[in-house]
This record gives structure tokens, C-alpha cells and sequence, in this order.
């Protein structure tokens, strides 16, 4: 028998999964992986505002992250700063600043071992209602946006040209970004958060050849890592965090044979 | 006017205080092909991508009235990476209908092409997918910024019949940046003649003559427009129709 706790943590993982995958592939197109990285390391300040103002985490998470990435938008327009450089002054100034603001709340009690590598068995039924509700939100989103989106990740003068709006859908997918981050903080930790959105989606890049194939690939690829990461880590009693990804390489390790085959037999994918 | 589908007034753009095109004028209307000639680096891509408002800070007063738009840029970057079929990229910023779709790659010739990934194409290959992808939306504003570079001799005729079958079958506006005098001479309503501002302007005829223009491209330019008006007298007299002046 499963206890409740496991439950749990499979509906909250699987519901953080299934919105990874088409965010994932997204982040890999729009090259954004360090971008996730910085709202992540930001996710600390976030949660430090939570403690300090009883907010809920989520809730002052995703507040922090849209803040920290409508701030990235603005400074890439304003310097003359190359993009990364940009992103790693942001992502450790945010994760100086968390850990010198905790470094106030001695009064709290702080796992933050949780909060760096994830806490998906003490998920509650609140953090359910946050994940699948969110990620509802955040993929009805995206299904609206999809098209001006995809095309502007294809080439941004085109979708400018021909009505797109690149720039608006630009700024809603950032926000989505921060959203995906703060809704899924308490399963798999800040450091581990860019690891969940790109591997699933790295690994269904290695099978498909169009857009929409890679998405859903990378939903049920996602879906599985959390499956049998779960599993091991109740096994194996390892951190449920890293289990995920672990579980969710051990896929990429597998898709890359795939790739293999299509390269002997001479075709470019 | 309700015949206008983009119209410049005055438009212009500067980047670090220098302009890089500067008071240009015209307007583009349905069924007509408006080309922008002139030497590199005269301003014709930016005019164009002006026109399309892909510059925020341009100057001047640009207006569309419509928003049925397609445009084939002169260079793309387009991250290799990615995963994409012509089937994709054709209906990047519309979903055709399928049948929409076909027509517009047999139109241009790679059909056989539709389930490629568009990193393996060739680089002609990839010009006519662009082709084919500006016009299958039925676009009533078209911009073209030298669309048939890099496409074969053959190719290159058939797709400049192609554009004129376009503007007037479907009636659409077309800006067209060409090198090609012999055909900007022949198969336009209107030219612009620009060397960072508007050099002169007019019918074919008008510019042809005009000295700003002999100037700029040379004594033989001119004799672009005698070739044209004998080939154009003679296909007139043979089919009755330009449309059905076969290649
Ligand atoms: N982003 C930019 N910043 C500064 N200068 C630019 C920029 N883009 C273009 N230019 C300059 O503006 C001028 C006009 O460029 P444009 O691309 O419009 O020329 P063009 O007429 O299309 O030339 P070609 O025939 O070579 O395509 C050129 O001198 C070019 O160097
Ligand atoms: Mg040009």
C-alpha cells in the first residue's frame, strides 16, 4: 500500500510535469536556461518574503521572480551588458540578499535544505490545489499564446512584421516563467528547478522533428521522471528532488542511442 | 484611398544619430508593385522593414490598412537548433488550410519538400519556402526584399512571373527590393529610387530617364527600359494578355 504522503507527492509531481514539458521546450528554444537559473536563485528572496509577511510561498515567489525578470528586461535594454553577465549579477545578488535577509528571521525555523533540493513528500493538499491550479493557468496561457510565441522564437522580425507582437508575448511567457518556478519550488528545490524544465525537453529533442512532437515528449518523458524518481526515492530513501532528475537523465542518457541510430543510417533529424 | 494598403509619409530612421534612410514618401496599393532600387547600403531593407514596422523608433508616420501581411526578409537568423518542418514554418504566423498550403509550395516549386527539417535545405531551397510562405496566407500587403537571391536562372524568371500573377490575381500590394533593373523596369507600377533618401521617383519611364538615376546606376541603366518596352510590345502582341506570357 501507498502511503498518503506518496500520493500526494505523485499528483503534485505529475501536475508540475505536465507543465514543464511545453515550458521546457521553450526554454530550450528561446535559450533561456540560465534565464530560468537566475528566477530560481531569485525564488530565495521570494521566500523570505513569505516568512517575513506570513505569505504563502508560492504566492511570494512568483511575485519575486516576475519582479527579477521584468527588472532583467529592462537592464538588457538600458546597458550595454552582455545577457549572461546580466543574468549572473541578477541571480546572485537575489541569492545574496535571501540568504543575508534569513540570516535575520533566526526567530523562524527554516528548512532550508527544502528549500534548496525540494520537499516533494510533505507536499499538503494546499500545494496540490497551487500546482494544478496554476499550472492550468499557466497552460491555458501558453495555448493562447502559442502561435505569436512560437513564431517570434523562430524569428522576431517576421513576427513582427506580419502582426505578431513579439514583444508583449515576450514579457507573458517571462511571467510564466517566474509562475512555473514558484509553483514548483517545493518539489524539486531552486537548485534543481532549470534541471526540470530543460531535460525532459533536451531529451525530447533528441526524438523529434517538430515542434509539437517535442512537447508532448517531453510531457510524458517529464511525467516519468517524476514516476520513477518518486519510486526510487521511496526505495532507496534519496532526497525526492534529485531522484527526479536523476531519473530524468537517465532518459536523456536513453534518447541520445536514439540519436545514434540516426546518425548511422545517414539522416539529419 | 480605401485602395492604399501602406502609405510612408516622410518616414525615416536614425540609430546613433546617423540616418540610415531619411524622408521617404510613398504609398503602396492593392494590385500594384511598388520596387525600391538603389546601391547597397542605400537604405532599401530598412525602408521596407520600416514600412512593416519592425522599428520602433522609426520616424516619420507609417500607416497599414490591413493586416494580412507577408514579408520575405533579405537575411533571417534563424536558430538552426530548432526543431522545424517546412509544414511548421509555413504556418508559423497563420494556420493554413492544408490546401492553402500545397498550392503555394507547388507554386514555388518544393512541395516534394513539405515534411523537410528547414535546416537541411538548401539555400535555394530555403528562398523559395520563404516565397511560399509569405504568399499562402494570401497576404494583402507583400513585401519581398530581393526575393529570388540565390534561386537558380530558371527559378528566378518562373518566380518573378509567379509575383506578378500574385499582384494581380490576388490583388494584393506588393514591395518588391530588386537588383534586377531589367525586371524592375518591366513588371512595375511604380519605382523608388533611394540612395539614403529618396533620389527619384515615378513609372519606370519616369525614373528611367530621370538623371538622379542615370547617375546612380550608370549610362547603361537606362537601356534597361528600351529592352523592356520592345519585350513588353512583343508579348502584348502575341497572347493579348501579359498573364499569359508563358517562360
Ligand atoms: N542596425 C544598424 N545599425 C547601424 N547601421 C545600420 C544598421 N542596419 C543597417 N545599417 C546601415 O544602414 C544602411 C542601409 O542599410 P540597408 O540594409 O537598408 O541597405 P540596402 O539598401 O538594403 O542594401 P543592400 O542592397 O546591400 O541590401 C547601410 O549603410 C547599413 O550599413
Ligand atoms: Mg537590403
Amino acid at each position: 500500500m501507498l502511503d498518503d504522503f506518496f500520493i500526494r507527492a505523485l499528483i503534485a509531481g505529475l501536475g508540475v510535469a505536465i507543465v514543464t514539458g511545453p515550458l521546457g521546450c521553450f526554454t530550450i528554444w528561446r535559450r533561456l536556461s540560465f534565464f530560468g537559473d537566475t528566477l530560481a536563485h531569485s525564488a530565495l528572496l521570494g521566500v523570505t518574503l513569505a516568512l517575513s509577511f506570513e505569505m504563502n510561498i508560492s504566492f511570494a515567489v512568483f511575485l519575486i521572480s516576475a519582479v527579477v525578470a521584468i527588472f532583467l528586461i529592462n537592464l538588457q535594454r538600458v546597458t550595454n551588458l552582455p545577457g549572461d553577465a546580466l543574468l549572473g549579477l541578477l541571480a546572485h545578488s537575489t541569492l545574496a540578499l535571501g540568504l543575508v535577509t534569513i540570516s535575520f528571521l533566526s526567530f523562524i525555523r527554516f528548512d532550508i535544505m527544502g528549500l534548496l533540493f525540494g520537499d516533494i513528500l510533505s507536499v499538503n493538499n494546499l500545494d496540490i490545489l497551487i500546482i494544478w491550479l496554476g499550472g492550468a493557468i499557466i497552460l491555458i496561457t501558453l495555448k493562447i499564446i502559442w502561435k505569436p510565441l512560437f513564431a517570434s522564437t523562430v524569428n522576431y522580425d517576421l513576427a513582427q512584421a506580419e502582426g505578431m507582437n513579439p514583444d508583449r508575448v515576450n514579457i507573458i511567457f517571462t511571467l510564466l516563467m517566474a509562475a512555473i518556478i514558484a509553483i514548483s519550488i517545493k518539489m524539486v528545490g531552486l537548485l534543481l528547478i532549470t534541471g526540470m524544465l530543460i531535460m525532459p525537453a533536451a531529451m525530447a529533442r533528441n526524438l523529434s522533428d517538430n515542434p509539437l512532437m517535442m512537447v508532448f515528449i517531453a510531457t510524458v518523458g517529464g511525467a516519468l521522471s517524476v514516476l520513477l524518481g518518486l519510486f526510487a526515492s521511496l526505495e532507496f530513501n534519496s532526497p525526492s528532488g534529485p531522484s527526479i532528475i536523476v531519473a530524468a537523465l537517465s532518459l536523456f542518457l536513453l534518447s541520445l542511442i536514439n540519436l545514434k541510430r540516426i546518425k548511422i543510417k545517414g539522416k539529419v533529424v | 484611398m480605401n485602395n492604399v494598403v501602406a502609405k510612408l509619409n516622410n518616414a525615416g530612421l536614425k540609430i546613433n544619430n546617423t540616418w540610415l534612410v531619411k524622408g521617404v514618401s510613398f504609398e503602396v496599393k492593392k494590385g500594384e508593385i511598388v520596387t525600391l532600387i538603389g546601391p547597397n547600403g542605400s537604405g532599401k531593407s530598412t525602408t521596407a522593414k520600416i514600412a512593416l514596422g519592425i522599428y520602433k523608433n522609426a520616424e516619420g508616420h507609417v500607416d497599414k490598412y490591413t493586416n494580412k501581411i507577408g514579408y520575405v526578409p533579405q537575411k533571417i537568423s534563424i536558430d538552426w537548433t530548432l526543431p522545424v518542418r517546412v509544414i511548421d514554418f509555413m504556418n508559423l504566423t497563420e494556420q493554413l488550410k492544408e490546401k492553402d498550403l500545397d498550392d503555394a509550395l507547388n507554386l514555388t516549386g518544393v512541395k516534394n519538400l513539405k515534411y523537410r527539417n528547414i535546416k537541411s535545405l538548401s539555400g535555394g531551397e530555403f528562398q523559395r519556402v520563404l516565397i511560399a510562405r509569405a504568399i499562402a496566407k494570401k497576404p494583402e500587403f507583400l513585401v519581398l526584399d530581393e526575393p529570388v537571391q540565390g534561386v537558380d536562372f530558371k527559378g528566378e524568371i518562373a518566380l518573378y512571373e509567379l509575383i506578378r500573377l500574385i499582384s494581380e490575381n490576388l490583388k494584393c500590394g506588393i514591395l518588391l527590393i530588386s537588383h534586377d533593373l531589367h525586371v524592375v523596369m518591366s513588371a512595375t507600377d511604380y519605382v523608388v529610387c533611394l540612395n539614403g533618401h529618396i533620389c527619384c521617383s515615378g513609372t519606370p519611364k519616369t525614373v528611367a530617364n530621370n538623371h538622379n538615376y542615370k547617375e546612380l546606376f550608370g549610362d547603361r541603366a537606362s537601356n534597361t527600359l528600351s529592352i523592356y518596352e520592345h519585350k513588353h510590345d512583343h508579348t502584348h502582341s502575341a497572347d493579348g494578355t501579359i498573364k499569359t506570357k508563358k517562360i
